[in-house]
């Protein structure tokens, strides 16, 4: 698709202009539900749709309401308490045991590696439904049905296949010969490890912990099978809403959540962008 | 070292046999083994803690799920003196059971009232026959007014469902601790003293919600690639500045909580929503015909594909940023024309990804619980949907284990396909 050649026919050149705008409709239709929403969480009336007075940009029409909602309202602010609470820990949990199986299963000799790997990715593959309903099942007999525990294990093995798929990816591009040099410089193992190795690793870490964490603090299917009403998350709190009263609150917290998408996005284009220069790549 | 005794002898103290020594002696054979193994150990030492975690955490409560989908204690444990009664009788004759089978339901029955547990046995019956619960309950009442003596009669007299000889084979067919029965159930087919057929037609459930979800997620999956196709397209093309920002576009909503799409969709396609205030205030509908976008397979199909384009677009494009443009130019040099070029050069280069993105979307689809469940009303619902209603309100987690495990293959299944075509290994994320 580079630019137009100055010998191109008429067709031609209506037909680059027409894929353009083909392709212009189809970002906007990935973007524009998501920007909508922004503008309408400011809503002075309890509509889900724009007022003419909100069309005629009249400040009356606009109001912080629903935000005073969300941040007053304590089943919002319990929702967002838990979800405050669960999504970290799971994220440290996935983003330990991953870290370390990725470097496991990178090494060169692993017995029966594939099988492993099939058992380590399942959690993403099999579908919510299924894994709630086990988990449901299962932890009840345990006793972790309905426990703050029983919501942060089972976040942690949901999120465990991304960091394992990140880490892994960044170790592909690994050089081994940094850790042999290490070693032949009389660095333990340990010392290589956090030396050498994490730093280098990071990047793919990092985001892999991003992952485990918006799985965690997006995840309804497992949290409304395996929480009780104390362990409501902000996005059970979103789904009863959305199912029962629809309340125009919902669309100030799905602005806020946007807003954190936006930051974990730029986080991780600014990693992105880290190893790529590491690597020797210039970053676009 | 050199305080060990070994490392002071020189080589020639080791027999000359041709074997390739290490310093200490041993053979180097040997040393190397020993060293694949302690390599062997620290690596399996470090996936350890994990596939621990994940063994206990995930795949022990599936496969505890699966095994409720044959599991079948109940009969047995409630009636037990009653099902090995029942073993003498044979269901096929058209006579009721003899009078120590009652006798041996007199007993069951009046310890089952006692620890309350005969309507669940009634309501487990009541899957395969119904009546079978209100059955239970009544008899349970009657069970303590029961004299000694003459159980037959005083049973049909409390319900005369005793006396058909059909109640005593379901009785008898879901006695034993495995059966197929709920499995059959979730292909809407059913047991009966004639064998196994399929339930009257206007009892099919199952079989048309799997068949459904299966061909609305393939409409999901090709409108992803109709839209995902040309998106990627011209991201792999373009200069990698320009790239980088429209890839932001894609990655935005794919970084987006689920739930605050599918709010976004619920607000847009309302009939007082957004799009039909729009579509009125042109004048292309009018303000009595609103559109029904919602609640109906078309709200489930614009969502879901909304919410999956960036799994499609994602693969797509890491396939076609390594196509080279030397072929399409060859072929221009040659004398195709844009389409040829495109159509028999380029576009046979792009399969692998449009069979990547194609079966990830696919398989993400027929899992998918919380969109259809939000915007499906009851035509665009999935299987999932039914499992849940079956855990949650329902209560029979027999049938939801089945359902759950047949579908539980189909992702099986079709994620093999996709190890073989992509590797799980090569799976990408952002």
């Amino acid at each position: 698709m580079s630019a137009l050649p100055p010998y191109s026919s008429a067709a031609q050149i209506a037909w680059y202009y027409a894929f353009r705008v083909i392709c212009g409709l189809i970002f906007f239709f990935l973007i524009f539900p998501i920007m909508v929403i922004a503008p309408l969480s400011f809503n002075a009336e309890n509509f889900f749709t724009f007022t003419p007075k909100m069309l005629a940009l009249d400040p009356e029409g606009y109001s912080l309401k629903h935000y005073q909602d969300f941040f007053t309202n304590p089943d919002w602010q319990q929702a967002l308490w838990n979800s405050v609470t669960i999504a970290p820990v799971a994220t440290i949990l996935a983003t330990g045991f991953g870290t370390l199986a990725a470097i496991g299963l990178s090494q060169s000799h692993v017995p029966f590696k594939s099988a492993i790997m099939a058992i380590l990715i399942s959690p993403m593959i099999v579908p919510l439904i299924i894994s709630a309903a086990g988990m449901y099942f299962f932890y009840s007999r345990i006793g972790l049905q309905g426990t703050y525990w029983g919501v942060v294990l089972a976040h942690a093995a949901l999120g465990t296949p991304f960091v394992i798929i990140t880490v892994t990816a960044t170790l592909v591009g690994f050089d081994r010969s940094l850790t042999r040099a290490a070693a032949s410089m009389g660095a333990d193992p340990v010392t290589t490890f956090f030396k050498v190795q994490m730093p280098l690793i990071i990047p793919g870490v990092v985001s892999g912990a991003l992952f485990a964490f918006i799985t965690s603090f997006d995840e309804v299917v497992v949290v409304l099978f395996l929480g009780s009403a104390s362990q409501k998350t902000l996005p059970w709190q979103m789904f009863t809403g959305l199912r029962e009263q629809i309340s125009p609150t919902i669309l100030a917290v799905a602005t806020l959540m946007v807003a954190i998408s936006i930051v974990l996005l730029t986080v991780l284009e600014l990693l992105r962008r880290r190893s790529e220069r590491l690597r020797g790549l210039t970053p676009g | 070292m050199s305080s060990t005794p070994t490392a002071t002898r020189s080589h020639s103290d080791f027999p000359d046999d041709g074997v390739v020594r290490a310093a200490d002696g041993t053979p180097l054979k040997q040393r190397l083994a020993k060293a694949l193994r302690r390599e062997k150990l620290r690596s399996f030492l470090l996936i350890a803690p994990l596939l621990l975690f994940i063994l206990l955490s995930f795949i022990a409560p599936i496969a505890d799920m699966l095994f409720r989908s044959v599991e079948n204690n109940i009969v047995q444990d409630t009636i037990p003196r009653t099902v090995e009664a029942l073993k003498a009788w044979d269901p096929a004759g058209n006579e009721l059971p003899n009078e120590p089978v009652f006798a041996a339901l007199h007993d069951d029955l009046a310890i089952a009232v006692e620890k309350r547990v005969h309507t669940r046995l009634g309501s487990r019956l009541n899957y395969e026959k119904s009546g079978m619960s209100g059955l239970f309950r009544k008899t349970g009442r009657a069970i303590k007014r029961m004299d000694e003596g003459d159980y037959k009669a005083q049973f049909i007299d409390a319900d005369e469902d005793w006396g058909d000889v059909e109640t005593w084979r379901v009785i008898k067919r879901f006695s034993p601790a495995y059966t197929p029965g709920y499995f059959l159930n979730a292909v809407d087919a059913e047991q009966t003293s004639e064998g196994i057929r399929m339930k009257p037609a206007n009892e099919r459930v199952y079989l048309m919600l799997f068949n459904r979800t299966m061909v609305m997620s393939l409409m999901i999956t090709v409108s992803c690639l109709i839209l995902g196709f040309p998106v990627a397209y011209l991201l792999a093309h373009l200069s990698l500045k320009a790239s980088n920002m429209l890839m932001i576009l894609v990655l935005l909503p794919f970084w987006t909580s689920l739930l605050v799409r599918t709010s976004a969709w619920k607000v847009l396609l309302q009939q007082q929503g957004v799009i039909n205030d729009f579509l009125v205030w042109t004048g292309i509908i009018d303000d009595a015909n609103r559109l029904v976008m919602i609640n109906n397979q078309t709200g489930t199909i614009i969502a879901m594909t909304h919410i999956l384009l960036p799994f499609m677009i994602l693969p797509l494009f890491s396939v076609m940023k390594t196509i080279s443009p030397s072929y399409v130019r060859a072929a221009k040099s040659l004398g195709a024309n844009d389409w040829t070029a495109f159509w028999k050069v380029y576009f046979p280069q792009t399969v692998p990804g449009i069979g990547a993105g194609a079966i990830l979307v696919f398989i993400l689809s027929i899992g998918y619980y919380i969109t259809p469940e939000l915007v499906g009303g009851t035509s665009g619902i999935f299987i999932s949907n039914r499992i849940a209603y079956h855990i949650s309100s329902s209560l029979n987690w027999g049938l939801a284990a089945a359902l759950g495990a047949i579908l539980l293959c189909l992702v099986l299944i079709l994620f093999y396909v996709y190890d073989k075509i992509v590797g799980i290994d090569n799976v990408k994320l952002g």
